[in-house]
């Protein structure tokens, strides 16, 4: 209601209009060139996911008895009907590293939405309510927290069996408690801040005062946690599909497309490095970028 | 926050013995009893596995093959499943609380012999692994916080941005690939050429090996696991680097550091002396912190290599649906990784008395 009295007079004058709340953060990140580098990258990966029908040459899972083990087109035997090779069984590796970003990106970001949203808000509870709340989420948060993640993961989908619905749901629950933590963590030290007591006197609700006053004032950690999340996401995916406990075959699924490579390691090297390629730039780039919204939006942590 | 002791602190902080040893245990008691809950968490999850999976668990076992309906009513009173599940709990506890935790339904050994049998392998590869992710990591953040911001740093950084990133399930692959495919340098997998045969002593191949007169039996344990540590160490390399490359920065921004370079000192011993000795409380608890990365990657390192230890064990198990051994897996890797956090815990009372005060 305020805002736009305060607003008024600034428009007049442009020069001193009050810095918007996302440029100075933008700024920061735009000057570091690894971040910018990397969000060109997901930039491409994502069209080229949502494109994917359009832009590959052929069918992920068609299998092409003329084809086997062709290698990619610069090599000798290679043709450009494949450009980037064959599988064993005569898929064609380009259309499957395509279609596999689509389901690669699918799983870190639905992943990490899940995880966040699941983990905002016990955090938002544990740390809000305090007492008895508080220390069970905390506790069990903790033995989330002791398993080795990918130990964790497994567990998860010994218990709801193999498959990649199951793997996101075992790697959310593998990412939640570092949610949980921030949200908590971010709640307790506002809880007692002027604002609030200010927001609980003019009678917000509890629901308002967690997710109208505190929830935006923890918001930056979060969006970086979120960012680096989905590397972590993706990585622990095509771990599970690696072990033959995630995506299952014919899903070009990074992870999956490895394991079936596996035993042709030593006569087509195609079949082995395209998919860990995409795989390590992929996370990369999500960690370049989750890197530079620290540096920008969080500067207490900046290394 | 890492808070850094300084050598003046540690003078004029200091309580008298007595006191100290009662803080000490203080300290030692409290944060044991944080570990008892979640202790008792995962012998809950542990417990749950087996009767969280969907079906009849007697049934899930049996597998494809079916079970016949007498056999099949024996095995749920053998196993306790017909009867209440506090009661099932409370006979599980007890039988932990003796050392027994259940037999492998593949091999039919303890899984807790098992264990101790493999468990050997999963830790002569992850202290090779540490000790290369140390003796390279270290410099290189050492190195990229003294050069700050030239191409050296950049270079240090990116590249361990990189590693930090890494499928290691494809970088033990592609390693594979150069270096015993092509090169031809090192074995594809395994801890041991096949024609040697050492008697296990400690269970560590390089100290069994030296212990045997096998002749190049040490050489074979060593190159069988260069390729896997390295593997296993590139996640743990990555993060030592970026530490010990932040704690530096921010022990050389303090006066003692300019104190030091004030007096004359040689850069040399101002940095290895005076920085690096401070800069390495945090990175020891990085370091402590890793062995959850560790188990992780060992799951994946060996499985790649097929490695006889802990990882492998267990993702064959799931293969098995051997779930008395993924159970007891749990639990024990749960209390190894407990162990180590709080072992770093106390050590880090000890060294850095601020902590032990707090709380």
């Amino acid at each position: 209601m305020t805002a736009e009295v305060l607003e008024a007079p600034s428009a007049s004058a442009a020069t001193a209009a009050p810095p918007h709340a996302w440029r100075a953060p933008w700024r920061d990140f735009a000057k570091n060139r690894g971040a910018v580098a990397g969000l060109v990258f997901i930039a491409a990966i994502v069209a080229l996911a949502v494109l994917a029908d359009v832009v590959t040459p052929h069918s992920p899972i068609l299998t092409n008895n003329a084809a086997f083990l062709r290698p990619p087109a610069w090599e000798d035997g290679g043709t450009w009907t494949f450009p980037l090779g064959t599988d064993a069984i005569g898929r064609d590796i380009l259309s499957r590293l395509i279609y596999g970003a689509r389901l690669s990106l699918a799983i870190g970001i639905a992943v990490v939405i899940v995880a966040v949203i699941v983990g905002v808000g016990l955090g938002l509870v544990a740390g809000y309510a305090g007492g008895v709340t508080d220390i069970v989420t905390m506790r069990a948060m903790d033995i989330l927290l002791t398993l080795p993640s990918l130990l964790l993961a497994i567990v998860i989908v010994a218990i709801l069996g193999p498959g990649l619905s199951n793997a996101m749901i075992a790697v959310a629950v593998v990412i939640l408690p570092h949610y949980v933590r921030l949200t908590r963590a971010a709640v307790i030290a506002e809880k007692g801040r002027d604002y609030v007591t200010a927001a609980r006197i003019s009678g917000a609700g509890r629901i308002r005062l967690m997710l109208s006053e505190i929830l935006p004032n923890c918001a930056a950690p979060l969006i970086v946690q979120a960012s680096l999340g989905v590397s972590t996401a993706i990585l622990d995916a095509a771990a599970l599909g690696f072990l033959g406990l995630g995506a299952q075959p014919p899903s070009p699924e990074w992870g999956t497309m490895l394991a079936d490579a596996r035993e042709f390691v030593l006569r087509a090297w195609w079949v082995v490095t395209l998919p860990g390629v995409m795989i390590l730039m992929t996370v990369l780039a999500f960690n370049l970028v989750g890197d530079g919204l620290r540096d920008a939006l969080d500067p207490k942590l900046k290394r | 926050m890492v808070a850094v002791l300084t050598r003046a602190e540690h003078r004029c902080g200091k309580p008298r013995l007595r006191v100290a040893f009662r803080v000490m245990l203080r300290f030692v008691l409290i944060r044991l009893g944080l570990v008892i809950p979640t202790l008792v968490g995962i012998t809950l999850m542990a417990f749950f596995l087996i009767r969280l999976v969907p079906g009849d668990p007697i049934e899930t076992m049996a597998g494809e093959r079916g079970i016949d309906p007498a056999r099949h009513e024996l095995l749920r009173h053998e196993y306790g499943f017909d009867r209440p599940l506090l009661v099932q709990y409370g006979v599980y506890m007890g039988r932990l609380l003796h050392g027994d935790l259940g037999r492998s339904i593949s091999t039919s050994e303890g899984v807790a012999t098992e264990f101790a049998t493999l468990f050997p392998a999963t830790v002569e590869l992850a202290l090779a692994a540490i000790l290369f992710a140390l003796a390279i990591g270290l410099p290189a953040g050492i190195v990229a916080a003294v050069r700050r911001n030239t191409i050296l740093d950049q270079g240090v950084m990116g590249v361990s941005l990189a590693g930090y990133s890494m499928p290691i399930f494809w970088w033990g692959l592609l390693l594979i690939l150069l270096f015993s495919v092509k090169l031809g340098i090192t074995p594809v997998s395994g801890r041991i050429a096949v024609q040697y045969y050492v008697e296990p002593v400690t269970g560590f191949l390089l100290i069994d090996t030296l212990l045997s007169d096998e002749r190049g039996a040490f050489a074979s344990a060593l190159l069988h696991l260069v390729l896997p540590a390295v593997v296993l160490g590139t996640v743990p390399l990555a993060v030592i680097a970026r530490m010990t490359r932040s704690a530096m920065l921010e022990v050389l921004g303090e006066d003692y550091i300019r104190t030091a370079r004030a007096k004359g000192m040689s850069p040399l011993r101002v940095v290895g002396l005076h920085a690096l000795r401070n800069a390495l409380i945090p990175v020891i608890t990085v370091i402590g912190l890793q062995v959850g990365v560790l188990f992780t990657g060992a799951i994946l390192t060996e499985t790649i290599f097929s490695w006889p230890g802990i990882g492998k064990w267990l993702i064959e198990a799931i293969g098995r649906r051997d779930y008395p051994v993924l159970q007891g897996g749990i639990l024990l890797i749960g209390i190894v990784v407990m162990a180590v956090n709080l072992a770093v815990d106390l050590t880090y009372g000890v060294v850095n008395p601020r902590i032990r005060h707090t709380r």
